[in-house]
């Protein structure tokens, strides 16, 4: 395969992913609006800071943070890269440049995707009608998930493909900790209040982990648990161990494919045995920010090492 | 007369080269009065790619750069052995139509001053008027080592009133197809009877002249070549016999060192 | 022009249904043609579905536009296919005896069967492939002929496109459309396929491969990028054909091989189908400028390790001038007459036809002689007192640039409109592979369709679209 083509499998997975995930951000930054619990501009403040286009948004539209503001620069906003717009245009993009590598049923279901952002995000969406384009727009990108699961070969293109996906989805939750970390650390306020059962959730609805979590661990919310869940638990499927491990699943893939071991694999491996096997509690006296800090370096690099060794570029 | 020839091209790169082809037109080929004895080519901080013949029957060597060069060197060292044929060099051989020759390039293009020069040695046949261009050329564009630009045209040349043996070869082949003979540009080594070491390779042109074919004037030295002449490479100007074209990625701060020596046996 | 009859693909020159037509015509009339309308609108959320779009030149990707497409199918039958094809091979076998010896001995100069001017003066001629004989003597590998008809047995060859003939993907699609909404009248009619096309066409250029490659050869499909107007086809013909679309920056010369940068290195390549022109495909041996090319990949070519597809300098096939002599061309290299029949041409640099062209102007089509895509030309019967005036200045200024033709009156096939069927003029590129095993014409081609009533334009950057069409087994 041509190292271009797996660059562009790796960021048309990236930026699906991207896109899912900002959609994401937005429906938990419209329910803190609705339910009025939290404090609304720190609240789109804090999205904004998630999805990294904090500045961009300083830059493009003032000091002021609006609900509305917040919500057309993260959904449609030209300007922001990392808009869902953008981002699925961007993984269109991409998957026109690769478009020998992925079956037709993954290119039609892209295009799809894209087809409809484009209609329904071409005017600002109104108030009532956010929920229905949100879900409108996971649906498509799931479409091109499932499609990718459905038709493709299990071969370095899908191996490509997933490792995309998951340093993206590590990425992504790993700033939704580092945004959010404090209201993990032990608290001098009594446990249980209602402030902090609002942060609890607003982390756990990011990464559409509610549910999960209570299957998991149960009704009661507890900080230990809600750190133990996303970081290091191995069956929930945003968790930074359990994306570090498909990582090093699809490397080892693509290992026995070529032949030898390379500097980002062992790389991958190194992180996984230096940060994911701690117990909860190691992480905590590491400190809580400094380890997401830590691994959030480690991540970017880890995406640079893929790039020299896959020979993306040159 | 046998030529003893080396000649040696070194670059140094401030900067590494990552990666770099270039095309070289350094290897002499035998022909009637030109007999290549042996000829060979060493080279330090580069690989060997390929060899062809191109259109003009010039031998074509396209090297590499080796990764992260910072110093190449070319080396050539040879032994030909040249006949006397007075500049001839005879009838048109090969798959190129002659009428290729005719065509004007960019650096052969005749302006005012070309054509200026031209009117100059009218009268007379094609022999006798290349023969008159030869003083006519050196006069106008005075020979200065290094006063010239490689990518200068021949009208440029002339209204600049220097330049190098490259610009005296280019006013010849621009008056020539501006009468519509024939004409070429050639790239070789000149043995001089005064010193062995040279600092660059030189170059004249060709005029296809009625009943004679091919015949060679050196405007610089007002002379058809004789058994001092070892030709090397053809074109229809500097471009298309350059000894080196290349392209390359990095290797910034270049400095370049030639040396040629050129001996009698 | 009104007042010459014109052939109707469908009813011929009256109201009788030819034969090919006769079992479609036959379902046709039993359809509802509400059912019909939702078919085309269908069809068309499919292409769209599919990506299948053309790029306009130099504009982003907002600009991807979809030709329109019409669901009524133009009909051959097999034997007057037949006839066809046996033409288009005689012509193609002499392009490239023709591209043979341009490169090499000049002999049909040196006979005076075409001035030495037309190639002497040709931008298109490359001096640099002079002795070059690529694997086969195949220069074009892939070639489109460009037909129109004007009676029942009346054929023309319009244009000859040797250099990178675009399109066949449209041939395919527009195919595969029809397949999926129609089947049932592909159970009724017995159509040649076309979908081996991308087989046949890795075949092809597989044999074509230099004696350097080992075991199967390498193909790779050159793009010039995502922002060609073809893109969507170069990277259709490489998904088709299974192998790599390369871009300039995917390669580079490596140990006297082109070499691709795969995820584990570089890899050689043997046979590359370029989809960018001549020009840009290498700075270090044409256009220092293009950053589209590859520096030295003339030099691999030269000393045999690669073979490109089509051959740098084909484009001189192309030439409307050097079109105006292929009757000369295809005599001088196959010793038989031509089967298939030039349209009569006035080359404006001859001065006799020169001073007819300007007496008939209004009459007649004027070309560029380099040009393509239906630009710079003037149609004498549609064009207004203005237009003819300036043209006129045009062509005085340099006659050389220009040739004429009568304007032919053009079949017509029925496409399927709000009032139902209403005829329209086509044209038909039939698609030709060459390989040292042999010349292979797919049955059919693209069918371009003129959608403004009445007009002779039909190429798809001046508003046309393109058809199905099928050709019959006997």
């Amino acid at each position: 395969m041509l190292g271009k083509t797996a660059n562009g499998l790796f960021w048309m997975y990236r930026q699906l992913e991207r896109a899912e995930n900002i959609a994401r951000l937005i429906e938990t930054g419209q329910r803190i609006a609705l339910t009025r619990l939290g404090s609304t501009e720190e609240e789109w403040k804090s999205v904004l800071q998630t999805s990294g286009s904090l500045a961009g948004y300083y830059e493009h539209l003032g000091d002021e943070i609006t609900r509305d503001h917040a919500v057309d620069w993260l959904l449609r906003s030209k300007d922001n890269p990392g808009s869902v717009m953008s981002c699925i245009a961007q993984a269109r993009h991409n998957a026109r440049l690769v478009r020998t590598a992925i079956t037709t049923e993954v290119w039609e279901a892209t295009n799809t995707a894209y087809m409809t952002a484009k209609d329904q995000l071409a005017r600002k969406v109104a108030d009532r009608d956010l929920p229905g384009v949100l879900r409108m727009l996971r649906q498509r990108t799931g479409m091109v998930r499932g499609t990718t699961h459905g038709t493709m070969l299990r071969n370095e293109i899908y191996d490509f493909a997933r490792i995309g996906t998951f340093l993206e989805r590590a990425d992504n939750t790993a700033r939704i900790i580092d945004v959010k970390y404090y209201v993990l650390l032990p608290s001098v306020m009594s446990v249980g209040s209602s402030i902090d059962n609002v942060q609890w959730e607003i982390l756990l609805r990011s990464v559409s982990g509610r549910g999960g979590f209570r299957m998991a661990y149960g009704a009661q919310t507890d900080p230990h648990d809600i750190a133990q869940f996303l970081i290091l638990d191995r069956r929930m499927p945003r968790s930074l161990a359990f994306c570090i491990g498909k990582i090093i699943d699809n490397m080892a893939y693509l290992s026995a494919d070529y032949g030898g071991q390379l500097p980002c694999c062992v790389m991958a491996e190194e992180v996984q045995q230096k940060y994911l096997r701690l117990s909860i509690d190691e992480v905590f006296e590491y400190g809580l920010h400094e380890y997401i800090q830590k691994m959030l370096g480690e991540m970017a690099a880890l995406g640079r090492q893929i790039e020299i060794d896959y020979r993306f570029y040159e | 007369m046998r030529l003893k020839i080396s000649h040696t091209t070194r670059y140094r790169f401030e900067v590494p080269v990552t990666f770099g082809l270039q095309q070289l037109r350094l290897r002499p080929r035998s022909r009637r009065d030109q007999q290549v004895i042996r000829w060979d080519m060493t080279l330090e901080g580069a690989t060997h790619q390929l060899s062809y013949e191109d259109h003009h029957g010039n031998y074509v060597d396209l090297i590499g750069f080796d990764r992260d060069c910072t110093e190449l060197s070319v080396r050539c060292e040879g032994e030909v052995e040249i006949g006397e044929a007075h500049g001839v060099i005879g009838r048109h051989v090969g798959l190129v139509p002659l009428w290729l020759y005719q065509r004007v390039t960019p650096r052969t293009k005749a302006g005012p001053a070309v054509k200026a020069l031209l009117k100059s040695v009218e009268g007379g046949t094609v022999l006798g008027r290349c023969h008159a261009l030869m003083p006519a050329i050196a006069e106008a564009v005075a020979y200065e080592t290094g006063s010239s630009e490689s990518h200068w045209t021949a009208e440029e040349a002339l209204t600049e009133g220097r330049g190098v043996c490259q610009d005296h070869a280019h006013v010849l082949i621009a008056c020539a197809r501006e009468a519509g003979w024939p004409a070429r540009y050639v790239s070789g080594y000149l043995m001089m009877d005064d010193r062995t070491a040279q600092d660059a390779m030189h170059a004249w042109a060709e005029v296809h002249v009625p009943d004679l074919g091919w015949v060679g004037f050196d405007p610089a030295n007002a002379m058809s070549p004789d058994e001092h002449y070892v030709r090397v490479a053809l074109g229809l100007d500097y471009g298309d016999a350059a000894p080196v074209n290349g392209r390359r990625v990095g290797g910034e701060g270049e400095s370049l060192e030639v040396a040629i020596e050129i001996a009698q046996q | 022009m009104a007042d010459r009859p014109i052939f109707d693909e469908m009813t011929g020159l009256g109201d009788e249904v030819r034969q090919p037509y006769a079992n479609f015509h036959g379902w046709f009339e039993g359809e509802d043609p509400r059912h019909l309308r939702a078919k085309q609108r269908e069809a068309e959320e499919l292409f769209r579905l599919t990506g299948i779009t053309f790029n306009v030149y130099g504009r982003a990707e907002a600009e991807e536009r979809l030709i329109p497409f019409d669901i009524i199918p133009r009909i051959i039958a097999g034997r007057e296919w037949q006839r066809l094809s046996r033409g288009i091979e005689q012509r193609v076998r002499a392009l490239n005896a023709f591209l043979y010896d341009i490169y090499h001995g000049q002999e049909i100069i040196k006979a005076g069967r075409i001035p030495q001017d037309m190639i002497s003066r040709n931008d298109a001629f490359e001096p640099q492939m002079i002795g070059v004989t690529p694997p086969g003597r195949v220069y074009t590998h892939i070639v489109g002929i460009d037909l129109v008809r004007t009676g029942p047995d009346q054929f023309y060859v319009l244009e000859d496109n040797g250099r990178t003939p675009s399109g066949v993907s449209y041939m395919l699609e527009n195919r595969e459309t029809m397949l999926q909404m129609f089947p049932e009248l592909f159970t009724r009619n017995r159509v040649q396929p076309v979908q081996t096309y991308p087989t046949d066409l890795l075949n092809s250029l597989s044999a074509c491969a230099p004696d350097c490659a080992e075991g199967k050869p390498c193909v790779a499909v050159m793009t010039p990028g995502i922002y060609n107007s073809a893109y969507f086809e170069h990277a259709f013909l490489a998904d088709q054909m299974g192998v790599e679309l390369v871009e300039g920056n995917d390669m580079r010369v490596m140990d006297g091989r082109l070499c691709m940068r795969t995820t584990q290195g570089y890899k050689p390549i043997d046979v590359i189908y370029r989809r960018i022109d001549d020009a840009f495909l290498d700075p270090l041996n044409f256009n220092p400028e293009s950053a589209l090319g590859v520096p030295g990949i003339m030099d691999v070519y030269r000393a045999g390790r690669l073979t490109i597809a089509n051959a740098p300098g084909t484009g001189i096939c192309d030439d409307k001038a050097i079109y105006s002599y292929m009757p000369e061309i295809v005599e001088f290299y196959t010793g038989e007459r031509p089967l298939l029949e030039n349209v009569p041409t006035w080359r404006c640099a001859e001065p006799a036809a020169l001073a007819y062209v300007l007496d008939n102007l209004k009459e007649l089509v004027v070309k560029e002689v380099h040009g393509s895509g239906g630009y710079g030309m003037l149609i004498g019967p549609t064009s207004s007192k203005k237009e003819l005036s300036d043209f006129r200045k045009k062509l005085m200024a340099r006659p050389s640039n220009y040739i004429a033709q009568p304007t032919l009156a053009l079949s017509t096939v029925p496409i399927f409109t709000k009032a139902g069927l209403s005829p329209r003029h086509v044209d038909l590129r039939p698609y030709v592979l060459v390989s040292p095993q042999g010349i292979n014409i797919t049955p059919g081609g693209l069918t371009r369709v003129a959608l403004k009533k009445g007009s002779l334009v039909v190429n798809s950057s001046q508003g046309g679209g393109t058809k199905d069409t099928w050709v019959l087994e006997d």
